[in-house]
């Protein structure tokens, strides 16, 4: 039946969780531009027919293709649009560069969007005013460090904190 | 830290005057865009001045930790302060940046579409943004299928195909000031 290859390839998407990216199916894109063309090509003749040849009854068929031809882009998209889904999350799971793995799982075309994707998030990044901008690929959680209060029992002395500045705890102080 | 911050606002009837905020209010206004525009389903109104307001509190809060002396226990709370803001500001901008990802063909278009007098949604850099990713885009689908398709089925219309933001999913609101004579429209049946 028609579309056959082009569900398979949504198929494998669906198949992949979320973050993951399979290879490129470039032989499955391929399958699907060519019944596509072969499509196309039937209706073409059978157009002809239906207009010169009085064929009408060959109208439903011509209908039909067409709605596989729109079906296999529909599919085809989808695959390809999903695809750079998951690539721009990458951007923002790895930073600008890829692991190896995954890149030999990307198309060249993909890896050009990638890297047009990359250059766009940076130019918007550095606009941000200051220096250098803000970097918003960071502080992607709340800082985490919490901040306790603290009242001395006894004299303890001096206390390092874990960014290396000293506290003097000292009897009854709260120095926070 | 007790200077204002110049703040270019409106005030009440729609003017543009410089507000002079306090630090406290400036951070307050922040906290306050970025919840509206975690809850809201579409992009809201952009707030560059609460940006670049920020942004210069930062650098300045900067400017003065590198100053202070390293054991003064005040610079570990203003350095947790300067990461709690960042972190709410790069929340706010991620969250609208996924927003003109996820809608770009509507956003580009509302904002052509936009009539002399109403505020962007976009800044201009967001609006940058958005034109890079819908080319790149557009021009990536073209290259590795669209025109290897038959020639009738070359174009495909984003706006179309692009889901639009879901403007009747559920929100959650809490009430500021009170209010007189505001009207929920009840939910119909086809609403549901």
């Amino acid at each position: 039946m028609f579309c056959e290859k082009a569900m398979e390839l949504i198929r494998e998407l669906h198949r992949a969780p979320e973050g993951q990216l399979p290879a490129f199916n470039e032989d499955g894109l391929r399958q699907v531009l060519e019944e596509m063309k072969a499509l196309y090509e039937q209706n073409q003749s059978d157009v002809n027919e239906a207009k010169s040849g009085g064929r009408s009854d060959l109208i439903p068929t011509i209908k039909f293709r067409h709605c596989s031809l729109l079906r296999n882009r529909r599919c085809t998209v989808a695959y390809l649009y999903d695809r750079l889904l998951r690539i721009r999350a990458l951007r923002w799971e790895y930073g600008s560069v890829l692991p190896n793995a995954l890149r030999f799982h990307m198309a060249a075309e993909e890896m050009e969007w990638f890297n047009n994707y990359k250059r766009s998030l940076a130019t918007y990044m550095r606009s941000l005013g200051g220096d250098e901008g803000l970097d918003i690929t960071q502080d992607m959680k709340p800082p985490k460090s919490l901040y306790i209060e603290v009242r001395c029992l006894k004299d303890y002395g001096e206390f390092e904190v874990d960014d290396g500045t000293s506290v003097l705890l000292k009897k009854n102080s709260q120095p926070g | 830290m007790t200077e204002e911050v110049d703040f270019l606002g409106q005030d009440s009837d729609g003017g543009s005057e410089e507000v002079v905020l306090t630090p406290a209010e400036l951070i307050e206004r922040l906290e306050q865009a970025w919840m509206n525009e975690k809850f809201a389903p579409e992009l809201l109104e952009s707030k560059p001045e609460i940006v670049e307001c920020v942004m210069e509190q930062l650098e300045h809060m900067e400017e003065n930790l590198r100053r202070a002396k390293r054991e003064d226990l005040k610079v570990s709370i203003h350095q947790m302060e300067m990461e709690r803001i960042r972190y709410v500001l790069s929340s706010y901008l991620r969250c609208r940046l996924m927003k003109i990802e996820k809608f770009f063909p509507h956003v580009l278009e509302k904002e052509k579409t936009r009539p002399e007098g109403e505020p962007s949604s976009l800044s201009p850099e967001e609006l940058a943004f958005a034109r890079e990713f819908m080319a790149n885009t557009e021009s990536y689908l073209k290259n590795v299928a669209l025109k290897h398709m038959p020639p009738n089925l070359q174009k495909v219309d984003l706006f179309r195909a692009v889901p639009k933001p879901d403007l009747d999913s559920y929100v959650f609101l809490r009430v500021r000031e009170r209010q007189e004579n505001i009207l929920v429209e009840p939910d119909t049946d086809e609403q549901r």
